[in-house]
């Protein structure tokens, strides 16, 4: 079906500026991202995936915004950091790459490579059955971002960290991640990618591999961001991620996730804390299990006040056969005030017929019996609102495996809830 | 100590009239007990006293120590010195009972121009009150109350209420859920705070509190009214004939 004309120019007025490697080793898979997107279009307010949020300031041509200055999340970490300014591999910020102890390349240098058999193939898989055309976009035309091969497990944690020194970098980040068997490999990422990003993840999980994802996103003001992960999940293996976000005017954070194999595991978690009616934050989660015995949980918290809006549309889908699944969603929202508002779309798809699935979400605003106990102990009004607050949101950082990293975000946690409960 | 003079309440949002005028006097060191049938308005009493929104107060004063009490936010009646252990006390998923415990005691000593505890010393005084109390330190890791037994939850108020160290205790039905042992060892917990500065109000329906905590005077609220005030003797009248004497002797 050709595309409607003012779709075509909306799409060749987004990639105008853009330039598609026609040489490199992802060639391939970047020209035929480059056709998909040009039967795709950009997406639009209109289109159902996007009715909670209008993805015209992640589509349009031009950006603008605010260099933030972010202290990183994770730097007290003993972990391989590799910093991105303003969208490009900072080697001379970076830790020797080479010394990691794992494959890591910028994908700037990558030459030929295992990634040539993957980049783009997640990606293209979760196109299915919606149209991710902001991913299809970063496949044809990132020229940056990060390979990671691991066969064992890796020592540290690899620890991105953005740096955003433009106030009107428009940066395009491609990640791609291979865990063979057994693997195990965290992830971190912190800070700002720029003015604008658009990431996607790529994470191949084989047999028995354990990969943890941990990321923040903010606390600037300015950021407009869409993320995407598109994992595969083999068998016996684990897949968790967790993202903490605050502030930014729009954040679309994407994961699709595929369990393939049998008695697998993943969660995808997070923790929003949104102030202000240019806020919009949304997570958006399709799950499908197709093997049997496996466990999927989605665990979102967020607080929002002053008229910002948060989003979650969150799906579990199983295929037949996929017998005794265990999927669980929950999302759940406090509103600091009545203009403050969360919009949530939870979707079961069941087509097995002995699974154990659950979802819920809730919206509610802080207990005033809880409120007027910590009080009547003595502790000042706005205190027992921030604890309450804190506790609402702490709860999910029970989704981070790792103790110290789980500290350093419960530590910028309760920095940035300062500001929102002041 | 604690002053009350003719308090009117009603509810804010409905034309619900609860107390009627209530006067009561209690002085610096001195028990007293209040009895009354269900609905009477005692634990209204109470939370207006430490401050809970909903209520409107219509005529009437409260002062502790000659202090306007009525006019403060709840943290600042808890950091003058009034404590009131709820008859139902609050779960609080997420926050931890030693937190809860620290912030408490920590922002009364703040608001009070004293220094904060540090945390080991704290974690002394509370594993030390905690044990007379049979709380073990399972109970203290735990969210506020959640899980906790009904029986679990009263003594953790009374926990709460010796770590803080109030000048005036209320302690609405403090022995309701209670088995006879903890009872037992709730007043055991409330005798050992008695001292000539600090004064009780304790909330009952049963005169076997009040055969271990022995009160100055009791008085029966009715139809939110203290009705009638007299010695201990007045709590055994109640227990042998209930209220509708009482309630006779008023009509
Ligand atoms: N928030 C409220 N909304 C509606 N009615 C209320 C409210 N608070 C109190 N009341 C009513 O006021 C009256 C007094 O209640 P209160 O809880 O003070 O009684 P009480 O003497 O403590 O009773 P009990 O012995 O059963 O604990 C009751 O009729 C109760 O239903
Ligand atoms: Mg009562």
């Amino acid at each position: 079906m050709a595309l409607p004309q003012v779709k075509q120019d909306a799409l060749a007025a987004r990639i105008a500026g853009l330039s598609l490697d026609a040489k490199g080793w992802a060639a391939n898979a970047r020209a035929t991202a480059a056709e998909r997107l040009a039967a795709q279009g950009l997406p639009v307010r209109r289109d159902e995936y996007w009715r909670y949020t209008d993805p015209s300031s992640l589509t349009k041509p031009e950006v603008s915004g605010a260099a933030p200055d972010l202290a990183p999340s994770f730097a007290a970490l003993d972990a391989v950091k590799v910093v991105f300014t303003d969208g490009v591999f900072d080697a001379g910020a970076s830790d020797d790459l080479a010394a990691a102890g794992i494959e890591l390349l910028s994908q700037a240098d990558a030459d030929i490579h295992w990634a040539q058999g993957l980049y783009g193939q997640l990606e293209a898989r979760g196109q299915n059955p919606v149209e991710r055309p902001l991913a299809t976009l970063n496949t044809a035309y990132a020229r940056e971002g990060l390979l990671i091969r691991v066969t064992g497990k890796a020592a540290k944690p690899v620890s991105v960290i953005y740096n955003q020194k433009s106030a009107s970098s428009d940066v395009i980040l491609h990640y791609l991640v291979k865990l063979e068997a057994g693997a195990e490999l965290t992830l971190l990422e912190s800070g700002t990618p720029g003015a604008r990003f658009n990431t996607v993840l790529e994470v191949d999980v084989a047999s028995g591999a354990k990969f943890h994802h941990i990321r923040t996103q903010g606390p600037d003001a300015e950021r407009r961001g869409v993320t995407h992960i598109f994992a595969h999940i083999a068998d016996n293996a684990l897949f968790k991620s967790f993202t903490l976000t605050a502030g930014g005017r729009l954040t679309r954070n994407e994961a699709i996730l595929e369990i393939t194999g049998d008695d697998s595991v993943a969660h995808v978690a997070g923790t929003v804390m949104g102030d202000g009616k240019d806020f919009l934050q949304d997570d958006t989660i399709f799950i499908t299990h197709a093997s049997e015995r496996c466990e999927s949980r989605q665990v979102y918290r967020k607080v929002l006040k002053n008229g910002a809006t948060g989003v979650f549309q969150g799906k579990i889908l199983v295929k037949q056969g996929a017998q005794k699944t265990d999927g669980y969603q929950m999302s759940q929202s406090l509103l600091l005030d009545e203009d403050a508002q969360f919009l949530a779309k939870p979707e079961l798809e069941i087509y097995a017929d002995d699974v154990k699935c659950s979802h819920g979400s809730t919206s509610g605003a802080i207990d005033e019996t809880a409120l007027f106990y910590l009080q009547s102990r003595g502790v000042p009004k706005r205190r027992a609102q921030a604890l309450l607050v804190l506790a609402f949101l702490a709860g999910v950082l029970e989704e981070i495996e790792d103790e110290a990293i789980a500290a350093e975000v419960q530590a910028r946690l309760e920095d940035w809830l300062h500001g929102l409960t002041d | 100590m604690l002053e009350i003079k003719n308090l009117h309440v009603k509810l804010e949002e409905e034309d619900k009239v609860i107390l009627k005028g209530v006067d009561l006097k209690i002085g610096a060191g001195e028990v007293h007990a209040i009895m009354g049938p269900n609905g009477s308005g005692k634990s209204t009493l109470s939370y207006v006293l430490a401050g809970r929104e909903g209520y409107e107060v219509t005529d009437g004063s409260a002062t502790l120590d000659d202090e306007e009490l009525l006019e403060m936010e709840p943290e600042e009646r808890a950091a003058a010195g009034l404590f009131l252990a709820f008859q139902y006390p609050v779960e609080i998923p997420g926050v931890g009972n030693m937190t809860f415990l620290r912030t408490a005691v920590n922002a009364q000593r703040k608001a009070r121009g004293e220094e904060e505890l540090s945390a080991g010393d704290f974690l002394k005084v509370v594993r030390e009150k905690a044990k007379t109390l049979k709380i073990d330190a399972d109970m203290l890791k735990r969210p506020v109350n959640v899980g906790f037994s009904g029986g679990e939850k009263k003594r953790n108020e009374i926990l709460q209420m010796a770590m803080l160290e109030p000048k005036m205790c209320i302690l609405d039905e403090t022995d309701s859920g209670l088995d006879v042992d903890a009872m037992k060892l709730v007043s055991e917990g409330v005798n050992a705070l008695r001292s000539e500065g600090r004064s009780f109000l304790v909330i009952t329906h049963y005169q076997r509190l009040l055969d271990h905590i022995k009160p100055d005077v009791v008085h029966i609220m009715a139809n939110g009214r203290i009705i009638k005030t007299g010695g201990p003797e007045l709590a055994l009248e109640v227990e042998n004939n209930g209220y509708a004497d009482l309630l006779d002797g008023v009509q």
